[in-house]
């Protein structure tokens, strides 16, 4: 049995109260949501709050998946399962629906939360590199202040994000459904961590790639926006040699290093391969929507 | 139990009996021991692979409130408990006192109210290290300026630690040099841990007021720990008691004695209070044994038209920072690795071994497998298939063209096993019925034309199991006997209790099983009781698939035993003379007059209430058995791979197995065992390794790195059934619990190897990794 160091424990019942409570305890309190990052963390010491701030009672405030208005709203306490499960999700948004089936497995997906998984900054963390090829953006909420924040602008590296020590993730929102999409994952076994990952989301008009947003996980200290690969696919036509060069050029902006999942170099390689591949993926997606 | 029969016996496919506990969270493990009063305890352990110890300063986790005992190494040596001895005759450091040996090596044992008190203090020892170069890779063990890892020992200035060898070497020397045709493979069977899902533990309670010990023991071996915990502590090994609950899996991982076992006796002998000590995942996989760790050389002689006419085998064997290798005997340093020649008729082999120390945990054990045949099939099936991409001619082919044949039975192998019956032909050709071999090579033709990368692996082999004979076997000196105490009651409802110990096996209903046969009485009443050593016959234990074919054997002996008795109480209840009576299976009757007869239930009542004049009343015997040979369980296994070119991703698409483990006692058990075993072989062969980066550090100390096969990686396995009863065994039965995980990791690796054999490549050394794969292709071109 691995057993944590002694902390405190404080139960928040409003999102007010848990950033009040965050306000107070400063930067050595820690929120616990779905705990599937911080507990084993604490349980093998390799995390120590001084307090733990449970916000799971606040389930009646962030726990939903839907679409207003044509945007994607998730709530911090949305469960990885109730995005696997949501029709809007699988109709509207299938590549998140293509990472969720890949995250970890059923035990940690009932309880693993969407916020948290966001929240945490762990480079191989899948969620994120999904939210960054949808173009999405995280509600924050302080003392007093809400404010917005781009995903890609979240992430500043390893387990470190522009959240303030006072600042609790309250949403994830993606402002607009893409045409098509897809969320390849490369892993050594199911449950593992991305070997490396990528996510990809199109806007077509007249058989053209209008947009494209790839993300990238596993192949960087941070989650990574493949923009000179997004860049080469505007206003092409699809087709295999684009996706090719794309991957090229998304091999090319990845930084993966040597671990025990493969060389850099084959990193590098499944970039290459993954983009090419959910490229092909998200447009015929868009395509098969398009003949609707 | 709802509409089930209620009167099963042999070979039925009956339910397991102890599934009804599992299932519903009642099973009772070590970790679920509460006794008033208990205490807990947590190890403080080596950063480092090799360093010395300048000093420990215990003084600030003494303080620290709710501790109640720091015990290290020098506290031990004043009790001369520093060291222990190991199965294989070295000794191992219980808490390190001179330098620390592996990473993870035991340094310092607390004891504390909780659990969480006990790790607080951990981190309050102040131990000083200087640290030293370590020895990680075996190949350099015995190399120039490599340091020295046992100077404990005296005089010892080398990383030597045995030479074996086997075999005719002139015969096999010459063989080669007539040979139209060799083959040479070096490869690499990495280490690899058992990991079972429950990590090693105990609750020691010793009871100041009568002397007595009982220690709840992670054991597959309770009554030989009872032995060695006598022979180490000096206590009587009539004030021990080993109790050995429900055990979460062992696959050999708990057959050796672990230095926290020690502690926690220690303990609770200095405190008078119950100690348990437990490990965490991390803990059970950097320091508790090991399996494998063998840079192996294969090499075949053969002619052009694929006889095989001599093999060679040399190995390196890494075991670590002390010998505690599982072994049958030190006449055994490298197992029954000399099974190597296996199923096929070789007429001339030599084997040699030299074992080495390294700063590793200690090890390695029978992981799943019989002492190290898994590593002899490996070496073999692998260079079976190097010889028949030399010669150019399908590995089916090759295999068949040198299989022993069922006509030379019992056969006598060059390396000197005499065999218990076998028909590796016939359970091949079922193998290949099940796969559609003609039809898959077909597809195989296909898939290359249309790019895509698919290979075909076989592997053929026998094991050996059932340590064993006590000619040939033994642990500590004691003979690898096991036995079996069988009372029946008076209402005819049956009590067995057995010298193994289940660790998720299913003894309770297949030795159950065992019963019902022999004495015509259902299964359903026949409780079995393992594990405590106050209240079962004296065994071994179980390990190395000797359950079966040792216990079992044992099982159906005192079952015989008791069914004399019952026939000289039924002879005096029907008037008749023993003579006259026959049994049924059911019930003994007259001859010639079937409506004259008792059954055991009857007989049972008897026994108590009527028994002839001169006879003992009661109706129980004990048997203890010394099997006459091994037996020798065989399979035929095929695998069907496909390779993502982009990726390296290895996907088994198909795993046909036909095993033969003689006459089936429950077939789902076997069935069970089966695909548990293919699971390990296969995860072994794809992702199963422990690594160390150049200093020594474990880096794969949790499942997050540890990695297993899940569900999702699993086949639907395709199981051939093939029964050749053993000759060696009273019911004709085998082990089976290790042939998956000896036979499969070799189809894997060969079905691989097949698939990549068109870009040129000849072997993969295991664990086989989508960026291992990728680069061997890529360096190949594809």
């Amino acid at each position: 049995m691995q057993v944590p160091a002694r902390f405190e424990y404080e139960k928040a019942s409003s999102v007010e109260e848990a950033v009040e409570l965050l306000r107070r305890l400063g930067p050595d309190a820690h929120l616990l949501a779905g705990g599937h990052s911080l507990i084993p963390m604490m349980k093998l010491r390799l995390a120590a709050p001084e307090v733990v701030i449970d916000i799971h009672e606040l389930d009646g405030e962030l726990r939903y998946v839907r679409e207003d208005d044509g945007v994607l709203r998730i709530g911090a306490l949305a469960r990885h399962r109730d995005v696997l499960e949501s029709e809007v999700i699988g109709e509207r948004y299938p590549l998140l629906r293509d990472a969720e089936t890949m995250i970890a497995d059923p035990l940690v997906r009932n309880m693993g939360t969407v916020g948290g998984g966001v929240a945490h900054g762990d480079p191989a963390e899948d969620l994120p590199a999904a939210f960054v090829a949808l173009g999405g953006e995280v509600v924050v909420r302080g003392p007093g202040r809400e404010r917005t924040i781009p995903i890609d602008a979240l992430y500043l590296g390893p387990y470190e994000t522009s959240l303030a020590a006072d600042e609790m993730l309250t949403e994830v929102r993606v402002p607009n459904a893409p045409d098509g999409s897809a969320y390849i994952k490369v892993e050594r076994r199911a449950g593992d961590y991305a070997s490396a990952s990528i996510g990809v989301a199109l806007r077509m008009s007249g058989g053209e790639i209008e947009d494209a947003r790839i993300g990238m996980c596993g192949v960087g200290s941070t989650t990574l926006r493949a923009r000179g690969a997004e860049e080469s696919l505007r206003g092409q036509p699809p087709g295999e040699e684009l996706y090719r060069r794309a991957g090229e050029r998304a091999a090319e902006e990845s930084e993966p290093i040597e671990d025990a999942r493969g060389s850099a170099e084959y990193k590098r390689d499944l970039v290459r391969t993954l983009v090419a591949r959910a490229l092909e993926r998200a447009v015929e997606r868009a395509n098969r929507e398009g003949a609707r | 139990m709802g509409a089930t029969r209620e009167r099963h016996t042999l070979g039925d496919r009956m339910l397991r009996k102890e599934d009804g506990r599992f299932v519903r969270g009642k099973g009772n493990y070590v970790d679920d021991v509460q006794l008033p009063g208990m205490l807990h305890s947590a190890v403080l352990r080596s950063p480092f692979a090799h360093a010395r110890i300048e000093s420990i300063d215990t003084s600030a986790a003494l303080e620290l409130e709710g501790v109640h005992a720091v015990i290290t190494g020098a506290d031990l040596e004043a009790q001369g408990l520093a060291w222990m001895p190991t199965l294989a005759g070295d000794t191992q450091a219980v808490l390190a006192t001179d330098k620390v040996r592996f990473q993870g090596q035991e340094v310092a044992f607390v004891v504390a109210d909780d659990r969480y008190i006990a790790q607080d203090a951990l981190e309050l020892i102040d131990v000083d290290y200087e640290p030293l170069g370590a020895v990680v890779d075996s190949r350099k063990a015995l190399g120039e300026g490599a340091p020295v890892i046992r100077d404990d020992k005296e005089g010892k200035e080398d990383n030597f630690l045995f030479f074996w060898d086997a075999g005719d070497k002139e015969a096999a020397e010459r063989a080669f040099q007539e040979a139209e045709v060799t083959v040479r493979r070096e490869m690499f069977y990495p280490r690899i841990h058992p990991a079972p899902m429950e990590t090693c533990g105990s609750v020691a309670d010793y009871d100041v007021s009568t002397g007595q010990m009982t220690i709840h023991m992670t054991s597959q071996a309770p009554h030989a720990h009872r032995t060695l915990f006598a022979m180490v502590s000096g206590l009587g090994e009539h004030q021990i008691r080993i109790i050995s609950p429900d055990i979460g899996g062992g696959f050999g991982n708990k057959v050796p004695i672990y230095p926290g076992y020690v502690c926690g006796a220690v303990a609770s002998l200095v405190l008078g209070h119950p100690v348990k000590w437990m490990e965490s995942r991390s803990e059970n996989l950097m320091s508790t044994s090991f399996a494998r760790d063998y840079h192996m050389v294969g090499e075949i002689a053969a002619t052009k038209d694929g006889r095989i006419l001599g093999v060679r085998s040399e190995i390196l064997a890494d075991h670590g920072a002390f010998n505690a290798h599982a072994q049958p005997g030190e006449e055994f340093p490298t197992g029954f690795f000399p099974i190597f020649t296996s199923c096929y008729d070789i007429p001339a082999a030599y084997a040699e071994a030299t074992g080495v120390y390294s700063n590793k945990a200690p090890g390695g054990i029978a992981y799943r497998c019989s002492f190290r045949v898994t590593e002899a099939i490996y070496l073999m099936e692998r260079t079976m298939d190097v010889l028949a991409d030399e010669l150019d001619m399908d590995p089916v082919e090759l295999r068949r063209k040198n299989f022993i044949k069922k006509e030379q039975m019992p056969y006598h192998s060059v390396m000197g096993w005499e065999y218990d019956g076998g028909d590796y032909e016939g359970a091949l050709q079922e193998a290949l019925r099940i796969a559609g071999y003609e039809d898959l090579l077909a597809e195989q033709r296909k898939a290359r034309e249309d790019g895509k990368i698919m290979g075909i692996g076989v592997s053929t082999f026998t094991e050996i199991v059932g340590a064993g004979p006590g000619k040939q076997c033994h642990i500590a000196g004691i003979e690898m006997f096991d036995s079996a105490e069988l009372r029946l009651h008076p209402t005819g409802k049956a009590i067995l209790k057995l010298g193994v110990k289940s660790q998720g096996q299913g003894h309770e209903t297949t030795f159950a099983q065992i019963v019902a046969m022999e004495l015509g009485i259902p299964a359903e009443n026949i409780e079995v009781r393992e594990g405590d050593t106050d209240n079962t016959p004296y065994g071994l234990g179980t390990y190395g698939s000797r359950s079966t074919p040792v216990c079992g054997a044992a099982t159906s002996m005192v079952s015989r035993k008791v069914r004399e008795k019952a026939k000289r109480i039924a002879a005096h209840m029907l008037e008749a003379a023993e003579d006259d009576l026959e049994w049924t299976g059911e019930r003994f009757q007259v001859k010639g007059s079937p409506e004259q007869g008792k059954n055991m239930e009857e007989i049972s009542f008897a026994a108590y209430t009527d028994v002839p004049e001169g006879e003992e009343a009661g109706l129980e015997s004990v048997n203890y058995y010394d099997p006459p040979e091994m037996t020798y369980p065989f399979g035929a296994y095929l695998c069907v791979v496909e390779i993502d070119r982009g990726t390296g991703q290895v996907e088994v698409k198909r795993f046909i197995a036909v095993d033969d483990c003689g006459v089936r006692i429950n077939p789902m058990v076997v069935d069970g065992q089966i695909h548990g075993g293919l699971a390990q072989g296969i995860g072994t062969a794809l992702m199963e390794v422990i690594e160390f980066d150049e200093d020594g550090n474990h880096l794969n100390s949790s499942f997050m790195d540890y990695l297993m096969l899940t569900s999702m990686e699993t086949p639907k396995y395709e199981l051939g059934e093939f029964v050749t009863p053993s000759t060696h065994h009273p019911l004709g039965a085998r082990g089976v619990a290790e042939s998956p995980t000896v036979g499969s990791p070799a189809a894997v690796v060969n079905a691989v190897v097949d698939a990549l054999s068109p870009y040129g490549v000849q072997h993969l050394d295991m664990p086989l990794t989508p960026d291992k794969v990728w680069r061997a292709l890529r360096e190949n071109g594809g």
